[in-house]
C-alpha cells in the first residue's frame, strides 16, 4: 500500500509540475487585446439545487418562469419544454391548463385543409418567438438567439487543473447557471482602457467567446414585478432565470439525486456484507 | 492449468441427461467454479470481471435506448432529449450508458496497466494479450461512434476531425474517408452507418471476450509474483474465493460509477454536446472524449514534416503507432522476469509511463499552442521510448531482485515478515468487520 501511495504521489508531482509550467505560459498573455475568454472569472453562486441533497426552490423557479415569459421569450425559444411539465414548478393541473391557454398555437391542417390558430393545451410546447431560424437571425443582427431548453447544460467553462479534481468531491455542476447569472449581471462594467469593442456589440467580461456580444443588456431593475416580495433587481432576476433554466435543462434532477442516494446506500450495505463474507471465505487461506 | 480432469459430477437425473448430450453445465462448472486461480491475486485482478459486467450493462441500457432513438440528423438530438425528459427512467438509462462508456474505459485502462506492471503479456500469454488489444481497439471504435449518435456539436465536429485522419493516408485515404462517411462530409449516411455499427461492435467485442477468456483458461492467470503456478498449494478454487473477491471489487467500482451517474452525470461530457450539431459553426476547441485524449495529444504533437511524410500524416502515423505499440509489447520486453515487483528499474519507468500517459491526456484537452506543444512532443517521445528503448534494453541490463521459488513461498514469506498483517489476523475476521 505504501508503495502504491508513493507511486501515486510521484505521478501527481509530475502532472502538477506540467500544469504549473502551462499555467505560467497562459499568464503571460494578458496585456492589450485579450485572447482568452471570459476575461473575468465566473461568480460561483449558492444554488438550492447544488450538492447531493439539492432541490429546486419552487418559488424561485416560478419567478424564473415569469422572467423568461416576460423578458427572454421575446427572442429566445424554449422548444423542448412542454407546458405539462410545468407541474414540476409546483403548479396545479388547472393552473398549467390556464397558463397554456394564454399562448396561441399555430396548428393544422384541419379537415378542410386550412391552418388555424387555437389556444395552447398542456401537451403543447412553448412556441418560438420567430417562425424560423433565418427570421430569428435576421432580426438579431445575423445570429439567431440560442434555444434556452438546454442552455444551462450547454454552457459552462473549463475548470482547469486542479479545480476539476476538487469538483468531483464538491459535486460542482452549476457551471451553466453560474455562467448565465454572471453574464446577465456582467453588463454595464466599464471596459479596460484601450480595449476595442466592435460596433453594435456590448462589452461583457463574462462572455465566453469574445470581449463583447450582440445581445444587449436584457433586463433592468424593476422590469418584472414579483408578487412574492422578492427583490426586483437584475441580480435576483438573473438568479431566478438561471435556476429556471437549470430546471428546464434537467427536469428530473431531484429524482436523480434521490435515486442516487438510495443506490449508494444500498451499495454500501451490500458491499459491507460482501466484504465480511469475503473475509470469512479467505480466513483459512494466507494470501 | 487446463490439464487435469473435470471434477464435475452431475447430481440429478436431469443433470446427467444434459451432461451426456450437451455438457454446458460442466463447462460452466469447470470455468467458473472449479477453475484454479493463484491464491495471491490482488484487487487489480478484479477488473476482468468488472469489465464483463460493464459490457453487459452497456448492451442492456443500449438496447433500450435504441428503442427510443432516431438515427436521422434532423431528429437525433431531439430524440435523445425525449429520452431524457419523457421516457420512463430515460434520464437514468442515458446517463448510465454515457457514463458507462467512460467507466468501461476506466476499467480497461486499469486492466491494461495491471498487465503491463505484472508482465501479464509474456509467454505463454501473448495471444491472450493481443486478443485484449483487439477488444480495446473495438471499444475505441464503439465509443467513438456512440459519441456521434446524440448529434451535438462535439459529436459532429469530433466525427469530422477523426474521420479526417483517414484522408491523410496516401492514395487510398480519400476513398476510405468517403466510405466511412457515406459521402463527402459527416451527414445522414454517416449517422446511420455509425448507429448500425455502434449496435454491431459490442457483439463483436463479446465474441472476442469469449476468445480472451478461453485463452486465459488455457494458460491460467498470471499473479503478482509473475511466477507460474507449480503446485496445488499455489491455487484456490475460483468459487468461492475469486467469486467473492471479484464481487466486492465490482461493488466498489459500481459505487464510484453510480456516484458519477447520479451526482455528476455531465462531468465527463462536454457542454457543447448539449447544442445541436451545426455544420456551419465550428466550436472554439474540438476535443474528443477524455479516453482518447492521450492519443489526440500524440496526434497533435507532430507539427513538423519528416522527409516525404507531412505533419498531418506523421501525426496520424504516430497516433496509430502509439496503439500498435501495445500489440508488440510481448516481444519488446526482453526481461526474463515478469513482475515489476522484482524489477526495481522497470517499476520506476512503469510509473513514469503512467504519469506520462496522464499528462498526455491533460495536454490533449488543452489548445495545441505555446508550451503545450513542446510538452506534448516530449511526452510523446517518452511514450515511444518506453516501448522501443526502455522495454528491450532494461530487460538486458537490469538485475532483478531475488525471486521466490513459488507462489506459496512468496505468500508465506510475506505473511511471516510482513509488518502489521500477522498470519493469525485472518483467523477471526468476523470480529473486525
Amino acid at each position: 500500500m505504501k508503495k502504491i501511495l508513493t507511486s501515486l504521489a510521484l505521478v501527481g508531482f509530475v502532472v502538477a509540475g506540467g500544469a504549473a509550467i502551462a499555467a505560467e505560459e497562459g499568464a503571460q498573455a494578458t496585456t492589450a487585446q485579450p485572447t482568452h475568454f471570459p476575461m473575468k472569472e465566473l461568480q460561483e453562486m449558492d444554488w438550492s439545487f447544488s450538492g447531493p441533497f439539492g432541490t429546486y426552490d419552487k418559488a424561485q423557479l416560478q419567478r424564473g418562469l415569469q422572467v423568461y415569459k416576460e423578458v427572454c421569450s421575446a427572442c429566445h425559444s424554449l422548444d423542448m419544454v412542454a407546458f405539462r411539465t410545468l407541474e414540476g414548478l409546483g403548479y396545479s393541473e388547472a393552473q398549467v391548463k390556464a397558463f397554456a391557454a394564454e399562448y396561441t398555437i399555430h396548428d393544422g391542417p384541419n379537415d378542410d385543409g386550412d391552418m388555424f390558430d387555437r389556444p395552447g393545451k398542456p401537451s403543447d410546447y412553448f412556441p418560438s418567438p420567430f417562425p424560423n431560424e433565418q427570421a430569428a437571425a435576421a432580426s438579431n443582427g445575423g445570429a439567431a438567439p440560442p434555444d434556452m431548453s438546454l442552455l444551462a447544460k450547454a454552457r459552462g467553462l473549463e475548470r482547469g487543473f486542479p479545480q476539476f479534481v476538487f469538483d468531483i468531491f464538491t459535486q460542482y455542476s452549476a457551471g451553466g447557471p453560474d455562467y448565465i447569472h454572471s453574464l446577465i449581471t456582467g453588463y454595464g462594467e466599464t471596459p479596460p482602457a484601450g480595449l476595442k469593442i466592435p460596433e453594435g456589440t456590448y462589452y461583457n467580461p463574462y462572455f465566453d467567446a469574445g470581449v463583447s456580444l450582440k445581445m444587449p443588456p436584457p433586463i433592468s431593475d424593476g422590469q418584472v414585478t414579483y408578487s412574492d416580495g422578492s427583490p426586483e433587481t437584475v441580480d435576483q432576476y438573473s438568479k431566478d432565470v438561471a435556476a429556471f433554466l437549470m430546471w428546464a435543462a434537467e427536469p428530473h434532477m431531484e429524482e436523480r439525486k434521490k435515486t442516487g442516494f438510495r443506490v449508494l446506500l444500498f451499495l454500501i450495505l451490500f458491499g459491507g456484507l460482501v466484504y465480511m463474507t469475503k473475509r470469512k471465505v479467505w480466513s483459512d487461506v494466507a494470501h | 492449468m487446463s490439464e487435469g480432469h473435470s471434477t464435475y459430477t452431475p447430481k440429478t437425473g436431469i443433470g446427467r441427461w444434459f451432461d451426456a448430450r450437451m455438457p454446458l453445465p460442466r463447462l460452466v462448472h469447470d470455468s467458473f467454479v472449479a477453475y484454479p486461480v493463484p491464491r495471491n491475486l490482488n484487487y487489480a485482478w478484479t477488473f476482468g470481471g468488472i469489465l464483463s459486467i460493464m459490457l453487459v450493462a452497456q448492451v442492456l441500457t443500449g438496447i433500450v435506448l435504441a428503442m427510443h432513438y432516431t438515427a436521422d440528423t434532423g431528429l437525433a438530438f431531439d430524440s435523445v432529449e425525449k429520452i431524457m425528459r419523457d421516457v420512463n427512467s430515460g434520464w437514468m438509462l442515458r446517463y448510465l450508458h454515457a457514463n458507462g462508456a467512460s467507466f468501461f474505459f476506466v476499467a480497461v485502462y486499469i486492466h491494461i496497466f495491471r498487465g503491463l506492471y505484472y508482465g501479464s503479456y509474456k509467454a505463454p500469454r501473448e495471444l491472450l494479450w493481443i486478443l485484449g488489444c483487439i477488444i480495446y481497439l473495438l471499444m475505441m471504435a464503439t465509443g467513438f461512434m456512440g459519441y456521434v449518435l446524440p448529434w451535438g456539436q462535439m459529436s459532429f465536429w469530433g466525427a469530422t476531425v477523426i474521420t479526417g485522419f483517414f484522408s491523410a493516408i496516401p492514395l487510398v485515404g480519400d476513398w476510405i474517408q468517403q466510405l466511412l462517411l457515406g459521402g463527402f462530409a459527416v451527414g445522414d449516411p454517416t449517422l446511420n452507418r455509425f448507429f448500425s455499427l455502434h449496435y454491431l461492435l459490442p457483439f463483436m467485442i463479446a465474441g472476442v471476450v469469449v476468445l480472451h477468456i478461453w485463452a486465459l483458461h488455457v494458460v491460467g492467470q498470471n499473479n503478482p509474483t509473475g511466477i507460474e503456478v507449480k503446485s496445488k498449494t499455489d491455487v484456490v478454487a475460483f468459487t468461492p474465493y475469486a467469486t467473492i473477491k471479484d464481487a466486492f471489487g465490482m461493488i466498489v467500482f459500481l459505487f464510484i460509477f453510480a456516484y458519477f451517474v447520479f451526482y455528476l452525470p455531465n462531468y465527463l461530457g462536454h457542454p457543447d454536446n448539449y447544442t445541436v450539431a451545426n455544420p456551419l459553426k465550428t466550436p472554439a476547441h474540438i476535443v474528443p472524449e477524455w479516453y482518447f485524449l492521450p492519443f489526440y495529444a500524440i496526434l497533435r504533437a507532430i507539427t513538423f514534416n519528416i522527409g516525404p511524410i507531412n505533419s498531418k500524416l506523421g501525426g496520424v502515423l504516430a497516433m496509430f503507432g502509439a496503439i500498435a505499440m501495445l500489440f508488440l509489447v510481448p516481444w519488446l520486453d526482453t526481461s526474463k522476469v515478469r513482475s515489476a515487483v522484482y524489477r526495481p528499474w522497470y517499476k520506476l519507468f512503469f510509473w513514469l509511463f503512467v504519469a506520462d500517459a496522464i499528462l498526455l491526456g491533460w495536454l490533449g484537452s488543452q489548445p495545441a499552442e505555446g508550451a503545450y506543444v513542446l510538452m506534448a512532443q516530449l511526452c510523446t517521445l517518452f511514450y515511444f521510448a518506453f516501448f522501443l528503448i526502455v522495454m528491450p534494453v532494461l530487460g538486458l541490463i537490469e538485475t532483478p531482485r531475488r525471486l521466490p521459488n513459488s507462489i506459496t513461498e512468496a505468500v508465506l514469506e510475506k505473511n511471516k515478515g510482513g509488518g502489521g498483517h500477522p498470519a493469525g489476523a485472518a483467523a477471526a475476521p468476523e470480529t473486525k468487520g
